[in-house]
């Protein structure tokens, strides 16, 4: 599980890693029932205060995307596509608010842009 | 003899100090909650150290009170630095010893030390148990005042600008210690630092000073999540900062000026509309912001 961390961000650091947890769920790189690394495990390698990833872990844990077993360890949940298909749909939200704001700035339509990635998805299309 | 164990691991009320005619420490209040990281964060000269040999007993507050763990750091010396594993800024090792001299003669002041972990430590550290401390360089130095502060397992890790002039290896050994000092045995860290990165990264809690006033203390989440920026833009060029009331700062140039805020960030918004400004982004600042910001709010 390979996460990193900017403090240069003003994103507090416990949201920084629930947010990658939850795009790892989301991407298939975290697959139901895998074990996340151990709370002190996890501070070790980040250089973080381990009471910053336990705060991460719980938030997963309240968003469900996560489950304690008692006295083992914490899992991705069995439950977890429901979530991740809404987690891949946010963010992508993000880019396309982006990528919005930026055509705005630029004075390009909406359906003009609509049309660019439509063309630009065909020519990044897989040739059979 | 079960006293009840304090809910603070450090209480400090009102607390001022003045040095000749300069008030190094005014009304300072802090408390410093157990099994926490407290990061003490200010300027050079906003009274960190003043306020951490208060917490030692190496000075009497001339007005307040200092508790350590429910006791009185000038009556009671001895229940507080027993508690205490302290690294000082300065590191006054006695210079004429060795490594292992130096190890021997500090486990004779305390009962509870742990000759196997300050092995242990000695050895993660690169230490030689036979360099004389004076051939030492800055961080190993540095590294072996860590070492016999950590290694009779204090309540309380009390650390004055731990990384101060080191490279980042040894500044990583620090933070690895502070981390394994809360992740294995709950203990409390207190250090003053004035690198935010490091703050940013294991700190809890933390508190800012600036000219022995404390202007912001907190959760280091919430602090960070109370304060925005706002880029704001103007349809014509400002010749100077437009005055935004609610705003901590003001700095750009132009027709495009940032607003670090804390917690009125819409007044600030409100004030910024009528100035003849809108806001085009907005998102968290960074500790550093954050911190330049009230620096620059403190002097108005």
């Amino acid at each position: 599980m390979q996460l990193h961390i900017s403090t240069g961000d003003g994103l507090p650091i416990y949201l920084q890693i629930a947010n990658q947890v939850k795009y790892l769920v989301a991407s298939g790189r975290l697959a139901p029932g895998d074990e996340l690394s151990p709370i002190r495990v996890l501070a070790h390698q980040l250089l973080v205060n381990p009471n910053t990833v336990a705060r991460a872990y719980l938030e997963l844990e309240r968003d469900g995307v996560v489950q304690k077993r008692h006295g083992s360890g914490t899992y991705v949940s069995d439950s977890g596509s429901p979530l991740a298909r809404k987690e891949r749909v946010k963010i992508l939200s993000e880019r396309v608010d982006a990528l919005l704001a930026e055509a705005r700035h630029l004075e390009v339509e909406p359906q003009e842009l609509l049309r660019l990635i439509k063309e630009r998805s065909q020519s990044i299309q897989p040739k059979e | 003899m079960n006293t009840p164990a304090p809910a603070n691991a450090v209480e400090v009320t009102g607390l001022s100090r003045k040095f000749s005619s300069k008030l190094a420490l005014n009304q300072v209040s802090l408390k410093v909650k157990p099994g926490r990281v407290f990061g003490l964060v200010g300027a050079n000269g906003a009274g960190k150290t003043t306020l951490i040999k208060h917490l030692l007993g190496r000075l009497k507050p001339e007005s307040g009170s200092v508790r350590v763990f429910g006791f009185d750091p000038v009556n009671d010396p001895v229940a507080v630095l027993g508690r205490i594993g302290y690294l000082s800024e300065n590191r006054d090792l006695p210079a004429w010893m060795r490594v292992d001299e130096l190890l021997r003669y500090t486990a004779a002041f305390y009962p509870q030390w742990d000759m196997a972990y300050a092995e242990e430590l000695r050895r993660q550290f690169g230490l030689e148990p036979r360099a004389k401390i004076k051939t030492l360089s800055r961080g190993e130095n540095a590294k072996a005042g860590l070492l016999i502060a950590l290694a009779y397992r204090p309540e309380m890790l009390l650390l004055d600008e731990p990384s101060s002039g080191l490279d980042p290896v040894v500044r990583r050994d620090i933070l690895e210690a502070i981390i394994r000092t809360v992740a294995d045995e709950g203990r409390t860290v207190l250090f003053s630092s004035h690198l935010l990165e490091e703050v940013d990264r294991v700190a809890d809690d933390l508190a800012m000073m600036f000219d022995g006033r404390v202007v912001l203390a907190g959760a280091l989440d919430d602090v960070k999540e109370s304060h925005r920026r706002l880029v704001l833009r103007f349809d014509s060029p400002q010749p100077s900062a437009p005055k935004v009331a609610g705003a901590l700062s003001i700095t750009g140039s132009g027709k495009e000026w940032t607003a670090i805020c804390n917690g009125k960030r819409d007044e600030a918004v409100a004030e910024a509309l009528r100035a003849g400004g809108k806001v085009v982004a907005e998102d968290s600042p960074s500790l550093d912001e954050i911190f330049v910001a009230w620096a620059g709010a403190k002097s108005t």
